[in-house]
């Protein structure tokens, strides 16, 4: 197949490439034969405006500190946003109970929604091979502070954005606990939250189809 | 009575039963027309009341465009397919506002009416699912909308997200931007900047009129060619960044495990991917000459050629395109045939303008697993023909 010779010029570890679907390159990989320093080629940020366009248009207007902390409530992967508090385990199973269980099971394996929890022997990652196989926070996921991040914004489906951060702090301690990822008496806040170990961390790789995208990023902002 | 005629009708109709209404106004259908003197002008047009397509909802969260129904390439507005996390949000287009912040000089909130004094472009471009592939059991009483009813082309009509950028004065340090819903999960999704400098839109405006509830009312995310999810819908926030975010959507969800042991992250781009949309199950074919046809599209660019096959792929005819080919959006191809009766797989095949190949199930499986099937699932799709007449799904099981 033709997407193959594509596949060779970016297979830089002469990977074998199947026809229509193409391969990837490990993140270790691409580490490696990309320079840190030329790993963020951004095109030019803003295309010279033409004669008729003004560089600004004046429309709109300046955002207030108050606005922006209202809505600014995404949490990276370096623990930046996380709020003040904490929560742990035992803080966090009584409102998984109350909250959660209905969806996602008493222990977070019994669903009828997303199964939350389980590891797998060996932290092995079958997941192409075993359809069975849960996608879970233990064996799947590559950042602890995701969760925090979704269970705030978007959980419980009934009444979002309800809980309060000391709570999404003891369910993602409950949750980290069921997953065997922190012992019972942790105590999760922002300093620890990002700090927390994941299985699945190394296993993601940056799809290299089609145009080149900046690098996942080493650095934080 | 009622019953049994309803069950005759959606017999006919193969997806969905046609409303009481529909049967009974179709019946009042004089048999001379021009014998009655018509209806009079109303302020809002309705289709014939004998065409009934419709979306299929699959669960509370999606529904699929009824591509057998269609022609052409452009999906009709109530018919493009919809695909929600936390449900379809009831916006005011008064209260509306985008905020941009971040790496930026001067972060600013926008409302509809701010968009819309920008300069616009439009654009017809497909959206697509990543998740649009419906044929991997071994049922083969199949639509075309349930195979793949996840994609839709629309004319869309918005600001260029490079136009905002230079207005709030993005950071050239800044390498990804985080794409915020206002609906109850309020998704979001990581983006390159780069593709706002490629041909990002903030979208008001679908085939002429306001964006639709279920396509993001009153303004969306849109990024041509790349998967659906990550064309962020009622967007209320963008934040620039020189890392990506790391969300649930971007990570737990919409990534795709390989054979290799590892999972593809940040999988925007949409492949090539065609499909014969008649004829294909529920119709039955008489002998005779047939125009198969179907639509065909990429995220890379545009559709370079469809080859048709009637003989279950062992040889291979290039199909008629419709010009204009548009890039990233639906391309109708036509291929006449005689069918001249007996068994016959038909099937078509994509190929864009970098030369990527529509891939077979066994391809897609040697590559991802057979598991893998979530997401970016684009393969060859055949129709079997049986002696009858009668046209069913080729259904390959994973």
């Amino acid at each position: 197949m033709k997407s193959a010779l594509r596949l060779v010029a970016i297979g830089v570890l002469g990977l074998i490439c199947a026809g229509g679907d193409r391969n990837a390159v490990p993140l270790a990989a691409q580490a490696r034969t990309t320079a840190p320093a030329k790993a963020q080629p951004a095109k030019a940020p803003a295309k010279a405006p033409s004669a008729k366009e003004p560089a600004r248009f004046g429309i709109g207007r300046p955002a207030t500190p108050a606005e922006i902390t209202a809505w600014d409530i995404d949490v990276g992967p370096d623990g930046v946003g996380l709020p003040p508090g904490r929560g742990t385990p035992a803080d966090g199973a009584p409102i998984y109970a109350s909250r959660c269980a209905g969806c996602h099971g008493k222990t977070g394996k019994e669903g009828p929604n997303d199964v939350l929890a389980g590891r797998l022997p060996g932290d092995a990652f079958p997941f192409a091979r075993d359809p069975r196989a849960p996608k879970t926070i233990g064996s799947y996921w590559p950042y602890a502070t995701t969760a925090f991040d979704y269970i705030r914004r978007a959980m419980p489906p009934d009444a979002p954005g309800s809980l309060k951060d000391n709570e999404v702090y003891g369910l993602v301690a409950y949750l980290l606990f069921l997953n065997e990822l922190i012992p019972a008496d942790a105590s999760i806040d922002a300093t620890s939250l990002p700090k927390v170990k994941m299985p699945a961390h190394d296993r993601f790789v940056p799809d290299t189809r089609g145009a080149p995208k900046p690098a996942p990023g080493a650095k934080s902002r | 009575m009622k019953v049994s005629r309803r069950a005759l009708l959606a017999g006919a109709a193969g997806v969905v039963a046609l409303g009481k209404t529909a049967a009974m106004q179709a019946s009042q259908a004089p048999s001379d027309p021009s014998k009655v003197r018509g209806k009079p002008s109303r302020a809002l047009g309705q289709r014939a009341p004998f065409e009934k397509p419709q979306r299929q909802p699959r669960g509370v969260a999606s529904s699929g465009t009824p591509h057998q129904d269609l022609y052409g390439t452009i999906t009709p507005a109530d018919l493009h397919f919809e695909r929600h996390h936390g449900g379809v949000p009831e916006i005011d287009p008064k209260t509306y506002s985008l905020l941009i912040h971040g790496m930026v000089e001067r972060p600013m909130v926008f409302t509809l009416a701010d968009l819309k004094r920008f300069p616009s472009v439009s654009r017809v471009h497909f959206l697509e699912c990543s998740g649009n592939f419906g044929g991997r059991g071994t049922a083969t009483e199949l639509t075309p909308q349930q195979l793949a009813g996840l994609t839709s082309t629309s004319e869309w009509t918005g600001v260029a997200l490079a136009t905002l950028f230079r207005e709030v004065g993005a950071s050239p340090k800044a390498t990804w931007f985080l794409a915020e819903g206002q609906d109850a999960a309020v998704l979001t999704r990581s983006i390159p900047v780069s593709k706002a400098h490629d041909d990002a839109l903030i979208a008001y405006g679908q085939n002429g009129e306001a964006i639709r509830p279920e396509q993001g009312y009153p303004a969306r995310l849109l990024l041509p060619g790349w998967e659906g999810n990550s064309n962020v819908k009622w967007l209320r926030r963008i934040e620039l960044s020189d890392r990506p975010f790391m969300t649930r959507e971007e990570t737990s969800k919409y990534t795709e495990p390989m054979a290799d042991g590892t999972a593809r992250i940040f999988s925007f781009l949409m492949d090539a991917r065609s499909l014969i949309t008649y004829p294909a199950y529920p119709v039955t074919l008489s002998r005779g000459w047939v125009e198969i046809n179907g639509i065909a599209w990429t995220g890379s660019g545009k559709i370079r050629r469809v080859d048709v096959s009637t003989d279950g792929g062992a040889t291979w005819t290039p199909a008629r395109l419709q010009e204009p080919v548009l890039s990233k959006a639906h391309t109708r191809f036509r291929h006449l045939w005689n069918w001249t009766g007996g068994e016959a797989v038909i099937m078509s095949r994509a190929v864009d303008e970098t030369g990527y190949v529509q891939p077979t199930r066994d391809v897609l499986i040697a590559a991802r697993g057979v598991s893998s099937v979530g997401y970016h699932v684009n393969p060859i799709t055949g129709w079997l023909i049986r002696p009858d007449g009668t046209v069913v799904y080729r259904a390959e099981p994973w």
